[in-house]
């Protein structure tokens, strides 16, 4: 089983990618963004939990009507380099007050993690074989910021703004 | 000057430990050489030619003594005994080992320093007018909006991996001395109509493979604003600008590919949206800020005669090396970097530390590193500068050139760095070799020179009066000179290239042929930058390009 840190824990996943359970028997599934928009309406009643997975170009903002019904969102990042998926959690938590599991997948390491707990992100699915024990040190690396942010997990001093 | 308070050191000692970590992990082969490379970027250490190379931090240029202290020290316990100011007012180490660069850090931070994004794609160090606070043409001192802008962007949560990396310069008078118009954001101190004093924005400048000036997206953003703003044009960039292509990747391309109008209208839309949500102005951290700033206890003093029965040599210094300062009695004073025994921006230890000596004695314990690389007492008495004079003649730091051709801006070029085509200290040297005439080198006037050994433009080459650009032509080096750039003022623009790239043993010549046509050409009193404006680059170009027995 998939084993990814959320809430500062490691624990096993609940949830599964739409092609590792094609038919949502596991009752918790996340669909890729393009699925999501194209098979909508069926999804919405369907009786699971839902998540959505966006890669880097997509837009944060068409998803402005759905998050009634999502219960997740997994951000991609494609390597370190990559930091489009700041902005779109930071999106997602301050203009759309999404408060389901904000999830980071793809090719994360634990040096990104304490960034990305501050944009919002409380999940993080490293990649298969990452030491996730070490990787949880990551959320203690600065006890300090500057920047008013969200700050999921962690809650460094900030000088007041 | 800035003090860190407890969060600011935590900050700094916080980022030497994960350095720290990151570095043992490195050796010890749990990071591979490419997330390594990455962290160790936004850390400032480049493998270089011969060694690593560590970028320190120095914001807006403004260094106490104690600090110089500690740069000499790290030069002589873990560098060859010499360091070298960048165009980003910064300094950089081109021979310690990677495996020492922790124990520098920590160095660093005992004295509230750090290399913390001096390169990798995010924030670089924001700079300023090196004359901030003591220029009579300022309508605010810039330096507080520095500190200010610099803390927002210290490990910023949302813009610490970029497209590409980005510069930040404030300046506060309308004279620009830290060219900010080549940078992807410039910020101008302006008053409006109704006497209030905000920002005018400026977008999309920069050097590079594709040299641009900045747009103005804003004519005037109220002082509040800035950080909202600030972060509703890098969510636009961070979003949209390219990653696709390196060479593609800064904001000037993104301002450049949909147009500086609809750019500002993305900015626009984004800041509204995020109004509620943005970083809120908070007037009394930035009072906390603004009160470090304020000017030192100056004396009550007249202007004097200080030229009166002085020996030539110290008046040309004067004339050239010394500047008006707003307060009577006082002279802001340039050390300069740029004597012919030296490669342009280079200090070596001992000279740090007698520079750390002078300050403390003539000029409030502070200096400053400006982005021509020389340095600076801001704040000298007129009565003490004869013996300033004396003291840093001693140490080949009065060289008179300030302004003239030979105070060079130069890259390290081929010489150390694994990016570049060509040398440019060597170029360097020719240039002081055949321009050793003070008295020819007054008569031409202001010229700035800036040279860069590849297009990565380091040297800031189009911006200079005349640039010279480093290119590899089949294994050899050769050189591209443009003329008519210039960083400053509201004249910004990019040179012209004169023709055909020239071989590495012609440079000095062919400079000397453009300023022949020059000194032929001129009206009374006008500088090569005008004269190039007003007759174009024609004649020039017919010049430098003309057969040998014509250019005899």
């Amino acid at each position: 089983m998939r084993q990814l840190i959320k809430q500062r824990e490691i624990v096993t996943d609940e949830w599964r990618y739409a092609d590792e359970d094609p038919h949502g028997r596991e009752r918790a599934l996340i669909l890729p963004f393009a699925r999501w928009k194209e098979e909508r309406e069926r999804w919405w009643l369907w009786d699971g939990r839902l998540g959505v997975r966006l890669g880097p170009t997509d837009p944060v903002a068409s998803l402005e009507h759905d998050f009634l019904r999502i219960a997740l969102v997994a951000i991609e990042f494609g390597g370190i380099g990559e930091g489009r998926g700041y902005s779109q959690a930071q999106i997602l938590r301050k203009r759309y007050r999404f408060t389901g599991e904000l999830r980071a997948v793809g090719k994360i390491q634990r040096d990104q993690l304490f960034y990305m707990a501050r944009c919002g992100f409380d999940a993080f699915e490293l990649p298969e074989g990452a030491d996730l024990r070490a990787a949880l040190t990551a959320f203690n690396d600065f006890t300090v910021a500057y920047q008013p942010a969200v700050d999921v997990g962690v809650a460094p001093l900030r000088r007041a703004v | 000057m800035y003090q860190y308070d407890q969060i600011d050191q935590r900050l700094v000692e916080e980022r030497v430990a994960q350095y720290r970590d990151q570095t043992r992990r490195y050796l010890a082969g749990q990071l591979s050489e490419d997330d390594f490379r990455a962290l160790r970027l936004r850390n400032g250490l480049y493998i270089q030619r011969h060694a690593p190379m560590l970028r320190i931090s120095v914001p807006y240029g403004l260094l106490s003594t104690r600090q110089i202290r500690m740069l000499a020290r790290i030069a002589r316990e873990f560098d060859k005994g010499y360091g070298h100011f960048t165009t980003r007012q910064n300094i950089q180490f081109n021979w310690p080992k990677l495996e020492t660069v922790p124990d520098i850090l920590e160095l660093l931070a005992s004295v509230q320093m750090h290399a913390i994004q001096t390169s990798g794609n995010c924030i670089r160090n924001v700079t300023a007018d090196h004359l901030a606070g003591i220029a009579p043409d300022e309508i605010e001192d810039p330096r507080p909006w520095c500190e200010y802008v610099r803390q927002w962007a210290t490990l910023h949560p949302e813009f610490s991996f970029l497209p590409r990396k980005f510069k930040i310069a404030i300046t506060g008078s309308p004279q620009d001395r830290a060219a900010s118009k080549v940078h992807d954001i410039g910020l101008h101190l302006v008053r409006n109509e109704q006497g209030e004093v905000g920002f005018e924005v400026l977008v999309g400048g920069g050097l590079g493979r594709a040299p641009m000036i900045g747009h103005v997206i804003r004519e005037f953003l109220p002082k509040q604003d800035l950080l909202s703003y600030l972060e509703a044009i890098l969510r636009v960039y961070n979003l949209e600008g390219r990653r696709d292509n390196i060479h593609k990747a800064r904001i000037k391309i993104l301002v450049k590919a949909v147009g500086p109008e609809k750019f500002r209208e993305m900015v626009e839309a984004e800041w509204h949206a995020s109004k509620d949500t943005a970083p809120q102005f908070n007037p009394a951290e930035f009072e906390r800020i603004k009160a470090f700033f304020t000017p030192p206890a100056y004396e009550t003093l007249q202007d004097e005669d200080v030229l009166s029965g002085r020996p030539t040599e110290f008046r040309n210094w004067y004339q050239r090396n010394t500047k008006r300062h707003k307060v009577a009695g006082y002279r802001a004073v340039f050390v300069s970097l740029k004597s012919p025994r030296r490669p342009p921006g280079d200090i070596t230890h001992s000279e740090m530390d007698r520079v750390a000596d002078l300050a403390d004695q003539y000029s409030f314990g502070l200096v400053r590193s400006t982005h021509d690389q020389n340095l600076l007492f801001a704040d000298v008495r007129q009565r003490d500068l004869f013996e300033v004079w004396k003291a840093l003649k001693e140490i080949d730091l009065a060289t008179p050139n300030i302004g003239t051709l030979t105070d060079m801006i130069c890259c390290p070029g081929l010489d150390f760095c694994a990016l570049a085509n060509a040398t440019s200290i060597p170029i360097a040297k020719q240039i002081n070799e055949r321009f050793d005439d003070l008295d020819y080198l007054y008569d031409l006037g202001d010229i700035e020179l800036k040279m860069s050994g590849c297009m990565n433009a380091c040297g800031h080459h189009h911006v200079g009066h005349i640039g010279i650009l480093g290119v590899d032509k089949g294994g050899e080096e050769w050189y591209q000179i443009t003329i008519g750039g210039s960083a400053s003022g509201p004249d910004a623009a990019l040179g012209q290239v004169i023709g055909p790239s020239v071989p590495h043993a012609e440079v000095a010549e062919i400079i000397d042929r453009i300023l022949s046509v020059y000194i032929s050409e001129r009206e009374e009193g006008e500088r090569f930058i005008d004269t190039v404006r007003r007759i174009g680059i024609k004649p020039f170009k017919a010049r430098v390009y003309a057969p040998a027995h014509q250019a005899a």
